[in-house]
């Protein structure tokens, strides 16, 4: 089994997921993000999906665990970088992420969080 | 690409060539004889078949088909004469199928129309038959030409099948063409990205929309995407679905969809409809998405720049 690399920037937890996730990896992911906002803290999450080629029903439900979990933890929960074509698969399937944020870029994913103003405080 | 229909076509062509031993059962002459005589009669005389072709195609198909048929014409002629003279008593006409389908093909593409290209190769049986009636015994005269007539038709018959499954490949091309003429994807301000569609949006467009948006989100790092339908003329529950789909699918990308450009005329439609668009960020016009846009990633830059 791969483990997902965790890395810490201050308070950010950034989780690059590779090519093809295996199911076992990320739920030990999981496992390990909660433990780890749960002992040090971190006020957001990025999950980084940009290598992914496949996002299946499976690993998108744990993607919307994670950020029920992490929520409760007190951690902001975005999903970077998807692809084109995992987006597309995704919709077709019907699974929007509902309650996940999202962002283009890591870059973007902090800007938005930084202040708590996240994408929904421009929506009039 | 062969269409499924004239795939048939081809298949009981093919049918009916290959079965030349039930045939030459219930004739006197054995037909491998009178192909002999056939083949002889075109290995001798081809030149003058050749002439005879030429000048009847020309008076058919105008057009430089007189300059086609004189380049084109040998190449058949000399494929026809091996087929004939198949030592296995198996006819196959596929080669001689295969040039006529090219030159067809290339006639149609010159401006033919359908009566043309198949009275093009129709009038290779007159030239054969000319050069028939002077030749060999009465008896397998008759058999010869009637043979040759059988052939010919054949050969006809495979050349309109290929004038259709050309024309159909130019429709396609153009259904193609006009596919990704109808939905651009413009860059409209730093990370903004628009998508002006206009006439109807089917299964096969809306898909379309949605690869091309969300590659555009990609490459231009777009922060907002907008979906402008003032040119869409109704929109009914399977368009909505698509326009949520298309929504869903930009949120996935980590960009904001706003859809502009929805008609008093279509808003009332879609609310007696039921059609929920409460999740997707909505403007009447294009310079208002526009606008939340610019404001919007202004906010994001002014977030940015902040030390």
């Amino acid at each position: 089994m791969t483990t997902v690399p965790v890395v810490r920037i201050r308070n950010a937890l950034v989780a690059a997921m590779q090519e093809d996730i295996e199911d076992r990896s990320a739920l030990e992911l999981a496992d390990r993000l909660a433990n780890e906002v749960a002992a040090n803290g971190a006020s957001m999450v990025l999950l980084d999906v940009s290598a992914a080629q496949v996002v299946d029903s499976f690993i998108s439900r744990v993607i919307v665990d994670i950020a029920r979990v992490c929520r409760l933890l007190g951690a902001q929960v975005t999903v970077v970088g998807m692809r084109p074509a995992v987006a597309i698969t995704l919709v077709e399937l019907g699974l929007t992420l509902d309650g996940v944020r999202t962002a283009l870029t890591i870059d973007d994913a902090m800007t938005a969080l930084e202040d708590g103003a996240g994408a929904d405080a421009w929506r009039v | 690409m062969v269409p499924a229909a004239s795939r048939i076509v081809l298949s009981t062509i093919e049918k009916s060539v290959g079965s030349p031993v039930q045939e030459s059962q219930e004739q006197l002459v054995p037909q491998t004889q009178i192909r002999a005589l056939m083949a002889e009669v075109l290995a001798q005389r081809r030149r003058q078949v050749l002439e005879a072709w030429v000048t009847r195609g020309g008076t058919i198909a105008g057009n430089g088909a007189a300059e086609d048929l004189q380049r084109d014409g040998a190449a058949v002629l000399s494929a026809l004469g091996t087929a004939l003279s198949g030592r296995n008593g198996r006819l196959d006409l596929a080669p001689v199928s295969r040039l006529l389908s090219d030159f067809s093909a290339r006639r149609t593409r010159s401006g033919d129309r359908p009566e043309q290209t198949a009275g093009l190769v129709l009038a290779l049986r007159e030239a054969v038959l000319t050069e028939l009636a002077g030749t060999g015994d009465p008896d397998d005269r008759f058999d010869a030409a009637r043979e040759a007539a059988r052939i010919v038709d054949e050969l006809a018959l495979g050349s309109f099948d290929s004038f259709l499954s050309g024309r159909e490949e130019v429709i396609s091309e153009q259904g193609a063409q006009l596919l990704e003429l109808s939905t651009p994807v413009v860059r409209v301000w730093d990370r903004v990205v628009a998508a002006p569609l206009v006439g109807t949006l089917d299964s096969a467009r809306a898909q379309v929309v949605m690869e091309s948006l969300l590659q555009a989100i990609s490459d231009d790092r777009a922060l907002v995407a907008i979906l402008d339908i003032t040119g869409v003329p109704t929109v009914d529950t399977l368009v909505a679905q698509h326009l949520l789909k298309t929504v869903a699918a930009t949120r996935l990308m980590g960009a904001d969809c706003i859809v502009s450009g929805i008609a008093p005329q279509t808003a009332q439609t879609m609310v007696q409809l039921g059609i929920d668009l409460s999740e997707v960020t909505t403007r009447a016009s294009l310079a208002d998405a526009l606008a939340l846009a610019i404001a919007r990633v202004a906010a994001h830059t002014d977030r940015s720049i902040r030390p």
